[in-house]
């Protein structure tokens, strides 16, 4: 075991970093927590027979009035917090991973290509990208949600947020994508092991995902990580703002909206639990991006 | 002056301490060149770095004496070390491009470094500045040396450097490969420069390189170093004229001469792996052979003008074309070799790119055989010359793509023309051609950088003739490489070329590298063709002024030296 981790960088990077190991172990703990909300959580959330207003307001379990039935308390409805954190976090999970895999799918297709290709096609993309970067995410939410309302029927719009939100957040960050995997692949076409390639006659298409692509791959996971977090907090941003989750099916961002209304009056844990959480989450996303980038970059070092 | 005695650096790694150099002892007089040579990873530029305090981190010294004159270099603190560099010990790197600070003028560089060392005004230290730089060689120096870094020239700028390294008055010179980065004109002048300091002004130089010809042009005495090890040491002429030991004795054989072509070189023929289950390539030796079309065919260039667009001075004018490359004629007869030669900038990478379709010629015919030869984007991704024409790359460490098997790397040219249908034929094959090379057939499992640059260099010349090319375009295969490797890589490709009939165009800066390859040459410089012709007639009865230079110029032995 020891000879095996000796023998692979990153792994012996990552034995030898407490930090790093600590935010593998909370994002791992967060997402097991979030995957398995339906079987881990002690009731369902979303389920309002579930919970009654009689259990509302209660402190987490060591304040005066705490009980052991409701860990971390309840809200002004009586829902358990923990089930709501646990169910909120995978919605968050699952709007981010997915508009992370749309943005990077997307990204990461166009900058290839207008790295590959050059000239106009180049010119093109990389002008609608600095477009996209001129607008705020949340106008870009608005235009979405703004346009599914006009062509979807009523009865469809409140399913279809989950979907509008994540189109939101994967356009507001394929930019980051296209624009690391243009340069990256700047920096392979003048590689030999492409001109040789392209010497022989093989296919483009074939060029740029069989030759090119496992070579930027470095640098694209290391974005990844880092706009997963960013995907997360997007959401959170918008569903704070009211334009993202409703409150019948919180997201993180939901809950932090939710328990705003709380802050002054006492109940401090119906805000501040879910914001620690989200905070672990994103902190240990990052943390981790950052040790991706020192491993697939070691000049940095 | 300089007196070292059983020095040893280590690198701790996660492997353990790893010796970069071991028990090492010399010593430098005053006025003295001392060479220190040695192949890639033989530690040569950590003795230097050791000596001068600036030993990369973890590195450490953990044996041994450095005595400076009376001072013990192993006994400074940091202050103090910071002192003596510099004043006493100065350095000139490889790359005059980055030595320098870009962004300030000469002349502040050389006054800064003056008055760092010195008390005296900042008048003095601009006259000293400027008699320095007119020493080395600059005219006009007082108003040259206004300007920045990229103003000057490499070989301009590396006499900076030199005169940087001078301007404290330093009893020893470390120079760690100082002319590698320069063509041979500017080369020898630097060299001249470093002589003519040694004798006059009396500083001891430490001159670490691989280039033996630049050890025997200038070198007092010299060290061969390998795997961290002193193999051998003493007076220039007896070390290289009369080596004792056997590593020294390879090494001489390896040097490619430039006054005579040698059928072979004389070197241990495979490289670090033996394995016992080596192939003997047989197989792949019969299909090549078998390749429908198997007689040699010729290819002639006439008249290529390669242009490039060049930069925009002005947004209404359209910007004046770069010409890289300009009547470009010459016939390559089947089954010969080609040698093109020629300095940095001379045109020879973007003739290799022309003729594998790369590069589009802006006039000109190229002929193949003796079909057309369509240039660049107008040549179809199904051409048949792409099967025809393969080449080998210059370095080994970018021509493979990293991310694949070597068996993957070397089973393309079998199915992207359809010569070998079945998958398992294919890995048959590919591993047989691997022994053909000189590699175990185990290697097709390996990845890139598991295999060191020659290594990888065959595996090149594998993957061209997995294509059953009919002309092998060959860009400095072996300028990446060290001696012995390239003896070994030039002596395979010989044999291949002789096996197979192969048509060679082998394009490299190092003329005696060409002369022991080629049957005819083309001399080029600044895109132009300065001389061609039958290459042994160029060599010994040189025509054009610059051919005659190139060949007086580059650092050589004496032929008695070379058995």
């Amino acid at each position: 075991m020891l000879d095996f981790i000796k023998r692979h960088e990153g792994l012996w990077l990552f034995t030898h970093s407490p930090s790093v190991m600590i935010a593998a172990i909370v994002a791992l703990a967060i997402l097991i927590g979030a995957v398995f909300a339906p079987w881990i959580a002690p009731v369902d959330p979303y389920d309002l027979s579930s919970f009654s207003l009689m259990d509302g307001l209660l402190p987490p379990v060591w304040e005066e009035f705490g009980t052991s039935k409701f860990p971390l308390g309840t809200d002004d409805q009586g829902r358990d917090m923990i089930s709501s954190i646990l169910y909120g976090a995978r919605l968050s999970l699952i709007i981010g991973v997915c508009a992370m895999a749309i943005a990077s799918i997307l990204g990461v297709g166009l900058g290839l290509a207008a790295g590959y290709i050059g000239g106009r096609f180049d010119a093109v993309v990389m002008r609608i990208a600095d477009i996209q970067l001129a607008l705020p995410a949340i106008l870009t939410a608005l235009l979405i949600d703004g346009i599914a309302r006009g062509i979807l029927p009523p009865e469809l719009r409140q399913d279809m947020r989950v979907v509008v939100l994540t189109l939101a957040i994967a356009l507001s960050l394929w930019v980051n994508f296209a624009r690391t995997a243009r340069a990256s692949t700047f920096v392979q076409m003048n590689k030999e092991y492409v001109q040789a390639a392209m010497m022989q006659g093989q296919h483009p298409l074939r060029i740029m995902f069989v030759h090119i692509l496992p070579n930027i791959l470095g640098p694209l996971l290391v974005i990844m990580t880092v706009d997963l977090a960013s995907a997360i907090l997007l959401e959170a941003t918008l569903s704070f703002l009211g334009i993202g989750l409703p409150a019948d099916s919180p997201s993180l961002g939901t809950l932090i909206r939710i328990g705003m209304q709380f802050l002054l009056s006492g109940e401090w844990w119906i805000l501040w639990i879910p914001t620690l959480f989200l905070i672990a989450l994103v902190v240990s996303i990052n943390v981790l991006g950052d040790f991706l980038r020192d491993v697939f970059n070691p000049r940095l070092r | 002056m300089l007196r070292v005695e059983n020095l040893t650096v280590k690198f701790p790694s996660r492997f353990g301490d790893f010796t970069a150099v071991q028990d090492l002892s010399m010593t430098i007089k005053p006025g003295e060149i001392h060479g220190l040579v040695g192949e890639s990873g033989a530690g040569k530029s950590t003795v230097g770095a050791a000596i001068i305090g600036l030993l990369q981190s973890p590195g450490y010294i953990s044996d041994g004496t450095m005595m400076l004159g009376d001072t013990d270099l192993r006994g400074l603190d940091q202050q103090e070390a910071h002192r003596l560099r510099g004043k006493r010990i100065s350095m000139i790197f490889q790359d005059p491009q980055t030595s320098l600070n870009p962004l300030m003028r000469i002349e502040d560089q050389l006054v800064e470094t003056i008055l760092a060392h010195e008390d005296i005004s900042a008048a003095a230290a601009k006259s000293r500045a400027i008699d320095l730089l007119e020493e080395m060689g600059i005219k006009d120096a007082a108003s040259r040396m206004q300007s920045y870094p990229h103003q000057f020239s490499g070989g301009m700028r590396q006499r900076v450097v030199i005169a940087l390294a001078l301007c404290t008055n330093p009893e020893l010179i470390i120079a760690d490969e100082p002319t590698t980065a320069l063509d041979v004109a500017v080369q020898s002048q630097v060299l001249d420069l470093i002589r003519r300091l040694a004798e006059v002004r009396k500083v001891g130089f430490m001159l670490i390189t691989h280039d033996i010809g630049v050890i025997a042009r200038i070198a007092d005495t010299v060290t061969v170093m390998r795997h961290g090890k002193g193999i051998e040491s003493g007076p220039t002429a007896q070390v290289l004229g009369n080596p004792v030991h056997t590593y020294t004795k390879q090494l001489m054989a390896a040097v490619p001469p430039l006054d005579r072509k040698i059928d072979r070189f004389m070197v241990p023929e495979k490289d670090d792996i033996v394995t016992p289950s080596m192939n003997s390539g047989a197989q792949a030796e019969a299909w090549l052979l078998s390749g429908t079309k198997s007689d040699p065919i010729g290819l002639s260039l006439s008249d290529i003008d390669v242009t490039f667009p060049g930069v925009r001075t002005s947004i209404f004018r359209k910007p004046d074309p770069f010409v890289a490359l300009s009547e470009i004629s010459f016939d390559v007869r089947p089954g010969s070799v080609m040698g093109i030669v020629g300095e940095s900038g001379s045109g020879k990478s973007t003739l290799a790119k022309t003729l594998t379709g790369l590069v589009k010629p802006a006039n000109g015919t190229m002929t193949l055989g003796s079909a057309d030869l369509p240039g660049g984007k107008t040549r179809a991704r199904k051409h048949p010359s792409r099967q025809l024409m393969q080449m080998v790359f210059q370095d080994p460490f970018s021509s493979l793509n990293s991310r694949h098997k070597i068996g993957d790397i070397l089973a393309e040219p079998l199915w992207l023309y359809g010569l070998v249908k079945d998958q398992k034929e294919r890995q048959e094959l590919c591993a047989d051609m691997l022994g053909l090379v000189g590699m175990p057939p185990e290697a097709i499992n390996k990845f890139p950088h598991q295999f060191s640059g020659g290594q990888r260099q065959r595996i090149a010349v594998a993957r061209a003739l997995l294509a059953r090319p009919k002309i092998l375009i060959c860009d400095e295969p072996t300028s990446a490489l060290d001696v012995s490797i390239q003896a070994q890589l030039l002596n395979l490709l010989k044999d291949l070329q002789k096996a197979f009939g192969l048509t060679v165009i082998f394009i490299s800066h190092n003329l005696s590298v060409v002369r022991q390859m080629s049957d005819d040459v083309v001399v080029l410089r600044n895109g132009r063709i300065q001389e061609k012709g039958p290459s042994e007639q160029v060599y010994e009865d040189p025509k054009a002024d610059y051919t005659k230079r190139l060949l007086e110029l580059t650092p050589t032995m004496p032929s008695q030296w070379m058995s």
